[in-house]
């Protein structure tokens, strides 16, 4: 399929999960704004609940240009639930799936492209008053149902083609993506200070982590016992049964890369090979010995590296010696960023 | 307008049914009243649910519309549809003869026919294609011809259309949409096929790669999905089973044209660009577009691939240079035209500028580089201050205008509000050339809905009509 085709359907499921995870995320930190506790030292201050979205979307930089003063809920969830200048909010994200989606109309089934579209039109309809007005844990429910719907209606419907197969991936790359900021961002960030770990507040963030990736009840079932950082970096690292996991999506991309790269030795291929090694193989005690973060921040690079040869392999191949409109293009995601084109 | 009324292509003078709309009239009485009005709404939700639509221009909403379609037929003779068939083949030859002596050795101007200034003057003038070989000689692959009738047997053209002609989709989808709604129609009455157009399409694409491809690859080009006739485009690709591209799917390598897929470079043959000449390469024309391929020139000059229509067509299919095709018929085949033009008045001629001015109420007058129906006066449909605005218009700048006596174009039986009215009708066939020049039996029948009208372009209340040619000789 052309190359434009498989990266408009790839990004449209990446913006659906992203979306997703971003609601998840808000859900939780809104959670979390609720517990009794405060951050008095300024320097700090960037570990405030509120604060921890953007930090964890890298967004901080993008969101003080426009909203100088003290962090709120307010405006954390202004620019990340409905601000159409934010490209990262839910509504563009959804906004830029639904255009993804239309531009590829005809290589979705009908189910599916009247799915994405009513999704959008609803979201068009929300305002934030509402939102605050109406409950907002209802709102995150509903993104969540949405995402939960397409994936189900995709899954359900297509056929198990190309184009399948690359919106699949597009899931399953965003999501190990916001697994490993999720989990690094916590393990690094969340305590007030050192003293507390291991206290009321320590416990509560880490059941408000797993809650956020649907993993509390897994947890319990899994090691019935109190929740530690190590049990929650095993599960959410290497238990592939755990479907939001690090090893279950490297699983699904490994699988799904197999299929396509039809040429032999393919760089995709063998780099999610070895990213799917080392989470098949590993141990939670290792991980703890290199030390969480680092582990983490090297995945999330090994992981970059991944998208960038999907991007020069399938998405936006550069062939031609003039690189520099390709360098922009691989940038974009799909179809809504080169309408200005 | 004359005072004689227009040509009904039902109903003769005396009111009686014509031959050849005979089958249909009968059919017609024995349907109930409301039946009709049912399958109209019927087909108006259809086209609606297929977003078979258009954007319109000019429009603030930028909302996409359907275009109005209407459940009578228009009903072609034989003999009527030789006349119109051959006469738009013919015309094609030439334009395609001219295109080719523009860009090569001009006999026509060393002949005393037509000055140089007549195509190097027009902004459609492509100096680069100087010289440039291209497969078949053929320029024009598809051609829409307007086409309008007066009188038995009087056919006019309207004019040419050799860019990037469209509205062939609305043929098909008619045709379809017809035989859904009437099935039983098609079995009292031969109505010539239509559907193997693409066919026909795909078949003379592939006739004209460049000859080292054995298997050629077509693809059709579009600007995108925000263009007024992307459905067209998407349509046509679907229908021939090629893939339907942008410019940014394409890239040039060795003058070699390639498309980005999954699996690597693909080498592409024919492209089927519905994307102007200015549009297609920043490297050789407007050097901001975004929507070309960069190197596509070059690779189109090595003869390394083929683009339909060819660059530079748009010198063969302006107002002004439309009154030279009678000549160039003549020049070029050494025959005499099937179809006349109409009589056409150049407001650069102060002679005919100065008759124009005095007789504006009873005449058309079109800008020579517009198109769809924008820019143009309609005299006996005018107000006073209409006209006389258009008037200053046109003494502004004369050189943009020509004018034409106002046609009394025939009607065709059209359903409104729960009526059969007359409503005047033009005809679009298409042309394609390749290895032959042909065109399929039908075409778009443009009718103008408003009553008394005359413009039949969607953008100005027009609908269309399926086109019936009949094949049974007889009739």
């Amino acid at each position: 399929m052309l190359s434009r085709q498989a990266n408009n359907l790839y990004w449209m499921s990446r913006q659906i999960e992203r979306a997703e995870n971003t609601a998840r995320l808000l859900d939780i930190t809104y959670r979390m704004s609720l517990l009794p506790y405060r951050v008095t030292d300024e320097e700090r201050a960037w570990a405030e609940p509120w604060a921890l979205p953007l930090v964890i979307n890298g967004l901080a930089k993008e969101y003080y240009a426009d909203n100088p003063g003290p962090v709120t809920s307010d405006k954390v969830l202004r620019f990340m639930v409905l601000d159409n200048t934010n490209p990262s909010s839910i509504y563009s994200l959804m906004r830029a799936a639904r255009e993804n989606g239309r531009s590829m109309r005809g290589l979705l089934t009908t189910e599916m492209y009247e799915d994405l579209n009513a999704m959008w039109l609803e979201l068009r309809s929300r305002s934030l008053t509402a939102l605050s007005n109406g409950g907002i844990n209802e709102f995150f429910e509903w993104i969540k149902t949405q995402s939960h719907q397409f994936r189900g209606v995709t899954v359900g419907t297509m056929l198990r083609d190309e184009a399948y197969q690359f919106i699949r991936l597009g899931t399953f790359m965003e999501r190990a993506d916001n697994t490993v900021r999720l989990l690094d961002v916590k393990y690094h960030t969340l305590l007030p200070s050192a003293d507390e770990v291991g206290g009321a507040v320590d416990y509560y963030q880490w059941s408000a982590l797993l809650r956020s990736v649907s993993a509390l009840s897994a947890y319990r079932r899994i090691y019935r016992d109190v929740i530690t950082p190590k049990r929650v970096a095993e599960l959410l690292l290497l238990h592939e049964d755990m479907p939001r996991s690090l090893h279950a999506c490297m699983n699904e991309i490994y699988e799904i890369l197999g299929d396509l790269c039809k040429k032999e030795s393919m760089e995709p291929e063998r780099l999610a090979g070895e990213l799917h090694a080392q989470l098949h193989y590993g141990r939670v005690d290792q991980i703890m010995e290199v030390g969480l973060h680092e582990y983490l921040m090297e995945f999330l690079e090994k992981l970059h590296t991944l998208g960038a040869e999907l991007n020069q392999n399938f998405l936006v191949p550069v062939f031609e010696p003039e690189t520099k409109s390709s360098q922009t293009q691989s940038q974009s995601q799909g179809a809504t960023q080169k309408q200005s084109a | 307008m004359s005072a004689k009324s227009p040509f009904d292509e039902m109903r003769a003078a005396d009111g009686s049914i014509r031959p050849h709309y005979q089958a249909h009239a009968e059919w017609l009485k024995s349907q109930q009243p409301d039946f009709l009005q049912q399958k109209q709404r019927e087909a108006n939700a259809l086209y609606t649910r297929l977003g078979i639509t258009f954007a319109v221009y000019g429009d603030e909403s930028g909302d996409e519309r359907s275009i109005p379609f209407d459940i009578i037929p228009r009903i072609i003779r034989p003999a009527a549809w030789k006349i119109i068939s051959d006469g738009a083949c013919q015309r094609v030859r030439a334009l395609n003869a001219f295109l080719k002596d523009v860009y090569n050795d001009q006999e026509i101007v060393k002949a005393g026919i037509m000055p140089a200034s007549q195509f190097t003057g027009n902004p459609a003038y492509r100096a680069e294609m100087k010289g440039v070989q291209l497969p078949g000689d053929v320029y024009v692959h598809i051609a829409g011809v307007d086409i309008v009738k007066t009188d038995e047997g009087q056919f006019y053209v309207l004019e040419d259309n050799l860019r990037t002609p469209s509205g062939v989709s609305y043929v098909l989808e008619n045709r379809k949409m017809m035989m859904r709604l009437f099935p039983d129609l098609f079995s009292r009455m031969p109505v010539a096929p239509v559907d193997h157009f693409a066919d026909d399409l795909l078949e003379n694409l592939r006739a004209v790669a460049p000859p080292q491809a054995s298997q050629p690859t077509v693809v059709v080009m579009t600007p995108g999905a925000h263009n007024s006739a992307y459905f067209e485009h998407a349509f046509l690709a679907q229908q021939m089973g090629v893939e339907l591209v942008e410019g940014q799917d394409m890239f040039v390598a060795n003058d070699i044209v390639y498309l980005r897929t999954t699996e690597g470079p693909q080498r592409v043959d024919v492209i089927y660009r519905r994307i102007d000449d200015d549009f297609l390469d920043p490297l050789a024309f407007r050097p901001d577009s975004a929507l070309g391929v960069p190197g596509l020139f070059s690779a189109y000059r090595a003869g390394n691939v083929n683009l339909a229509n060819a660059i530079g067509t748009g010198v063969a299919d302006d107002k002004s240079t439309y009154l030279y095709v009678p000549k160039m018929i003549e020049f070029y085949l050494n025959e005499k035209p099937i179809i006349e033009n109409v009589p056409t008045y150049k407001l650069s001629d102060p002679e005919d500028l100065a008759y124009t001015l005095k007789h504006l109420p009873e005449l058309v007058v079109k800008e020579v580089h517009g198109s769809g129906g924008y820019g143009m006066l309609v005299g006996p449909t005018s107000t006073k201050e209409q006209i006389a605005e258009f008037r200053k218009l046109i003494e502004k700048n004369p050189k943009n205008y020509i004018a034409q006596p106002t046609l009394a174009l025939s009607t065709c039986p059209t359903f409104i509000d729960s009526e059969i009215v007359p409503r005047h009708v033009d005809l679009r066939p298409y042309v394609l050339a390749g290895r032959e020049v042909t065109l399929v039996p039908g075409g778009l029948t443009r009718v103008a809905l408003n009553k008394g009208s005359l413009v039949v372009n969607s953008s100005q209340g027009g609908g269309t009509k399926d086109t019936w040619v009949l094949e049974d000789q007889s009739c």
